[in-house]
């Protein structure tokens, strides 16, 4: 057993786990933040996708060691200081791009890091680089809509920012 | 997973020294593939001794001939440098190819090539570069590192420290990628030297190799045509549930092919 101190959508948890204690597990079990989810477990479908110090990993893939020191944001740190939802997941609501809603945590999570390497991405590009994240109703493209119009208003907000 | 004990290395120095004092240790570099067989139990070390603090092995440094990247340097880190895509493209663009956005911020160099799995993409641009891996205790050449699946020269206590990569006139890198996974069925790197072609094969046999027939067809001439017509043979090649031998024979040219179309248009 080790002592772990994680900063967490800006809170520090420590806590005492197991050395073998994935980070999602960290995430969902000891800070009991369970808007990341466990789909497949294999590093593969990306439901688990959180920002380690600002880059998208997926979590059941990481140790909560190798993240031990570090900052790690997940989907619950997107709400708005005023209570309202992040752009992405309005973009994600109005262009219903979730059925079940699985796979969204790690969707809208891939997805910001995507906007912060490409600002205005194409379709084809959204398509190639959401490639790391498994949507099991298929609702792709919904999803592609979805990134693209939160790309516009996100870059409408930085401008006028 | 088994449990392990967990080791952070301040340095090189100390990482050889936890290495040498935990029998069964393994290093822990990115993990994308050490934790994925740990959890399926398909590796039980008793200890993980991660090097991510170790800043020494982090970076790309770009001579005039030559470029330098460190074992802990991630496949993100070289796919976002517009330094390299200027003097290497086929590197540049080979990492940015691998598995996907989030993998490559965690995966680095030295642990897919301390790894060597035989569909794994960095292998190619290794041997075809002509490169040169440098491990706490020597220098081995790409020619003698790759020795098998998942085999390579490294002994028990060596620690990949950082790549040399020579610098060629021209490079490309093509791949069939297994549409999940995003390995390689099967991919070729080819680098033009000017005086010597180098073609790497990775994903169709158990380890990358050198293809012999295809580096003196281009050496001639950089041509579609100088390569269309050579078959691999199947003996050795890789058969899977995905592609048997024969199927992973064409695409060794059909990838060839698709990689000299490229050089040419560079």
């Amino acid at each position: 057993m080790v002592s772990v101190s994680i900063n967490i959508n800006g809170k520090v948890e420590t806590h005492f786990i197991e050395e073998r204690t994935l980070l999602v597990n960290f995430i969902r079990e000891n800070c009991r933040l369970t808007g990341t989810h466990i789909g497949c477990d294999t590093a593969q479908c990306g439901a688990c996708t959180v920002h380690l110090n600002d880059k998208a990993i997926k979590s059941c893939n990481v140790l909560a060691l190798q993240a031990d020191g570090s900052t790690v944001k997940t989907i619950e740190s997107l709400i708005q200081s005023d209570g309202n939802l992040h752009p992405m997941q309005i973009a994600f609501n109005e262009e219903h791009a979730l059925q079940c809603g699985y796979c969204t945590p790690g969707m809208i999570m891939s997805a910001l890091n995507l906007l912060e390497m490409y600002p205005n991405p194409s379709e084809d590009l959204i398509r190639e680089q959401i490639s790391s994240n498994l949507c099991r109703c298929t609702g792709y493209h919904n999803i592609v809509k979805a990134i693209k119009s939160a790309a516009v208003k996100m870059n409408f907000k930085n401008s006028i920012a | 997973m088994y449990s392990f004990k967990f080791h952070h290395a301040k340095n090189l120095q100390n990482a050889t020294e936890l290495l040498a004092s935990n029998t069964d240790a393994k290093l822990l570099a990115g993990g994308q593939s050490l934790l994925a067989s740990m959890k399926l139990r398909l590796n039980n070390p008793s200890a993980l001794i991660d090097l991510k603090g170790i800043e020494e092995l982090v970076g790309i440094e770009i001579l005039t001939n030559e470029v330098f990247v460190g074992a802990m340097t991630r496949h993100a880190q070289v796919a976002g440098s517009i330094e390299l895509q200027n003097v290497i493209p086929g590197l540049h663009h080979l990492a940015g190819s691998i598995a996907d956005r989030m993998v490559r911020n965690m995966g680095t160099l030295g642990g897919s090539l301390a790894n060597s799995d035989p569909s794994a993409d960095y292998p190619a641009a290794t041997l075809a570069l002509n490169s040169t891996i440098f491990t706490n205790q020597r220098s081995i050449p790409a020619d003698d590192f790759f020795k098998g699946l998942f085999q390579t020269a490294l002994n028990e206590h060596e620690i990949i420290t950082k790549v040399r990569f020579l610098i060629p006139k021209r490079s490309a890198y093509v791949k069939f990628k297994h549409p999940a996974s995003r390995y390689a069925v099967v991919g070729v790197f080819i680098a033009d030297f000017g005086h010597e072609v180098r073609v790497a094969v990775t994903g169709a046999a158990s380890c990358v190799f050198r293809h012999a027939a295809m580096e003196s067809a281009l050496s001639k001439e950089m041509s579609v045509d100088s390569i269309s017509d050579i078959m691999t043979p199947t003996t050795n090649l890789n058969c899977d549930i995905f592609a048997d031998e024969e199927y992973r024979s064409n695409l060794i040219t059909r990838m060839a092919i698709k990689a000299v179309e490229k050089i040419n248009h560079l």
